[in-house]
């Protein structure tokens, strides 16, 4: 069985005078022990929404949470805020995108990370501290005694985040997610972090939910990819299938408009006309219609089904056939 | 800052050479105190730059956050006044020029930033922020021939005609940019200094601005200045690449022998940094992970500044002598005292333990922070 069983989830946000706002329409997705899954996607296509969703962050009022998430037999939609208070930090890790605004400015790093500690393990303050030390240690920052008393504002941006995963790691959880864990930081500095989290993950055995809008640290990291759009996941497949033979439109187009480093210099790109915001509801059609160069007529009509097509599943009309090249396009 | 005549500048420039920097360094002031307003250090932010863009082409500048690579770009238009060196822009000493001279030669240079939002005035319609520039340089001539022009701008950056009434915040972010750009555009500039051009985009939007660059460039014959932190943007759309680390060039090349045979440690370490998108070629790369992270830019390390971080390093010259850019191959700039050796495989990596830095961001500046958003802002609140 699945670690981490995530069926249609559904998140609505409803404010009053507005029309409500379904910001994951019906996203499902397994997550293995020790396996690693990515959801890709551009910014608005509900990446963070399941992220929080998932580990119940989302206010109670105004977002309705529907669908289910089931961790280890355990539907957690359904526990207190007490029951989730004490899975959180202990069964189910995460890493935010800005170690900034995630960590307490006023408090030193040392106590952050041995709260986690106190809290979920019982430990004394003291054994706390000196786990503390070695969790940072682990994680790779110099001189933890001296890390340990000093703030978030003194630490460089790759040690925050470093410290931020000291913290998520702390109780050891089967679960990790992490949400655009690298996304403010530089190359150098991102080669540093994901080549730790590769580390840790395989050393502990523990699962992690990747989210990121960058598909070369998905390429590089996971094992099974979400791509979503609007939403909805339009495909899903093992990273290297999904990368030789995109089939969803969009995936084949975000893949033909990044520029590549190893390409041959004077390739053009092909963008995807529009912009995210160009699209109809899910319950019309396909919401990639508008920007879609293989759109039909359906598409503006019908919603597509998700399809099991050999172990990857698509939600297309019409999708890419593999081996063509990506259609010129004007950009408008 | 070094005051030259503009006239003994003429000389030293070549037809085909559009830009050449010499010798260019902003150190920022470290304040302290009250009342005494004490100078206790400076941060080198660009320290001794010297680059040439040549007429036409595309040259972009790469490194990563607190680099000086944006310092560099704004003190080369002024916008920031370099502490030494200068810029001579197509025979003129751009650095000595003053008031109304200054005023109208920078319509030459242009600049595209990198929010288009932050950088466009909220209350003024497209029509007012394009027409602003051409009354200012006296190129609005008559309602007829400025609706005309402004047409002609519209549809060169490829936005609708109707855009002229509508106002910033209409617009989606890459369109945005392209407002950014046709305003660029409308003084008929020679050189575009373009900060950050794409990296406030979404992953598709940014190859629409990317092509329109390269299309702008072939139909009016521009000449740019790419400053980016992303390397695959930046080689995609460059002929000539300079790399900066810690306020100086460290390696400068035409774009395929850069990525094709990085001579520099650190470009080596920034290249195989970089994530592909694809699998295959990202399981069997080898990645050159650098040990901790940039030091301070107030302090920098002596001799060569990548040093510290350095796989190469050798006992001797490395934290002594700073090396200086030199042409090794035909067009290909390095400045590493052992660029010879590591190419021939002579010297090779060793493990380097990572140091502490104090209080240095190691954030890149494409994500909107609260706090200043720049040294300049940081230091004169």
């Amino acid at each position: 069985m699945a670690l981490l069983e995530v069926r249609d989830l559904t998140v609505v946000f409803e404010r009053k005078g507005e029309d409500p706002f379904r910001a994951v329409d019906g996203v499902s997705f397994d997550v293995e022990p020790g396996q690693t899954v990515g959801l890709v996607g551009e910014s608005g296509c509900g990446k963070s929404v399941t992220s929080l969703a998932i580990m119940g962050l989302l206010p109670k009022r105004g977002a309705r949470v529907t669908g289910s998430v089931v961790y280890d037999g355990t539907e957690l939609l359904k526990l207190s805020d007490r029951e989730m208070r004490d899975r959180r930090g202990r069964d189910l890790g995460m890493v935010f995108q800005d170690p900034l605004s995630s960590l307490n400015p006023v408090i030193p790093i040392g106590v952050q990370v041995s709260e986690v500690l106190e809290r979920h393990r019982g430990m004394s303050r003291k054994e706390a501290m000196s786990e503390a030390k070695d969790l940072l240690d682990k994680v790779g920052i110099p001189d933890p005694n001296r890390r340990l008393t000093e703030y978030p504002h003194q630490l460089s941006g790759g040690m925050r985040q470093r410290a931020l995963i000291a913290i998520a790691l702390a109780c050891r959880p089967k679960l990790l997610i992490a949400d655009e864990p690298t996304t403010a930081l530089d190359v150098t500095i991102q080669a540093q972090i994901l080549a730790l989290m590769k580390e840790l993950v395989q050393d502990l055995g523990t699962a992690l939910v990747m989210i990121t809008h960058d598909l070369g640290v998905v390429a590089g990291l996971c094992d099974e990819v979400n791509v979503l759009y609007a939403g909805k996941v339009v495909e899903k497949a093992m990273r290297h299938e999904l990368f030789a033979r995109p089939r969803h439109p969009y995936t084949h187009g975000l893949l033909a408009s990044i520029p590549r480093l190893d390409a041959p210099r004077g390739e053009k790109l092909t963008p995807i006309k529009g912009s995210v915001s160009d699209n109809i509801p899910w319950a019309q059609g396909c919401a990639f219609a508008p920007r879609c160069p293989n759109a039909l007529d359906l598409c503006f009509s019908e919603t597509p089904a998700e399809e099991d097509q050999l172990g990857r599943l698509l939600r297309c009309h019409n999708p890419v056939v593999p081996g063509t090249p990506a259609v010129e396009e004007v950009p408008v | 800052m070094t005051e030259l005549s503009a006239s003994s500048a003429g000389t030293r420039t070549s037809a085909e050479t559009l830009v050449s920097v010499e010798d260019m360094k902003v150190h920022f002031p470290i304040k302290r105190g009250v009342l005494l307003d004490r100078t206790v250090g400076y941060v080198y932010a660009v320290d001794g730059v010297d680059l040439e863009i040549k007429r036409g082409e595309t040259y972009g500048l790469v490194g990563e956050s607190g680099c000086g690579k944006s310092t560099l770009g704004r003190a080369m238009l002024r916008l920031t006044e370099p502490t030494n060196g200068r810029m001579i822009f197509d025979g003129t000493d751009f650095s000595s020029l003053k008031g109304e001279e200054l005023r109208t030669t920078r319509r030459r240079i242009q600049m595209v930033f990198q929010d288009p939002l932050s950088s466009l005035d909220p209350r003024q319609s497209v029509e007012s922020i394009l027409v602003e520039g051409l009354r200012a340089h006296g190129m609005d001539k008559g309602k007829e021939s400025t609706g005309k022009r402004l047409r002609e701008l519209l549809a060169a950056v490829g936005l609708p005609a109707k855009s002229l009434r509508k106002y910033p915040h209409e617009f989606s972010g890459g369109q945005r940019q392209r407002i950014g750009i046709a305003r660029a555009l409308a003084v008929e500039p020679d050189l575009i200094v373009a900060d950050e051009p794409v990296s406030a985009l979404d992953v598709s939007v940014q190859a629409q601005v990317v092509n329109l660059l390269q299309e702008l460039q072939d139909q009016f014959g521009l000449t740019f200045l790419v400053i980016a932190h992303d390397l695959a943007v930046v080689k995609h759309i460059s002929d000539r690449v300079g790399v900066m680390y810690l306020g100086g060039l460290v390696e400068e090349a035409t774009a395929d022998d850069l990525y094709a045979e990085p001579l520099h440690p650190y470009t080596r370490a920034l290249l195989s940094a970089v994530p592909v998108p694809d699998p295959q070629v990202e399981d069997r790369r080898e990645r050159i992970l650098l040990a901790g992270d940039l030091p301070s830019p107030a302090n920098p390390p002596s001799g060569c500044r990548f040093h510290t971080r350095c796989p190469w390093r050798q006992q001797t010259k490395c934290d002594t002598d700073r090396p200086v850019l030199r042409e090794i191959k035909p067009g290909h700039k390095v400045a590493c005292h052992w660029a010879e050796d590591i190419e021939a495989g002579k010297i090779k990596p060793h493990e380097v333990a990572p140091i502490l830095v104090e209080e240095m961001d190691g954030m890149s500046p494409d994500i909107p922070l609260v706090g200043p958003a720049s040294v300049t802002e940081a230091l004169n609140p």
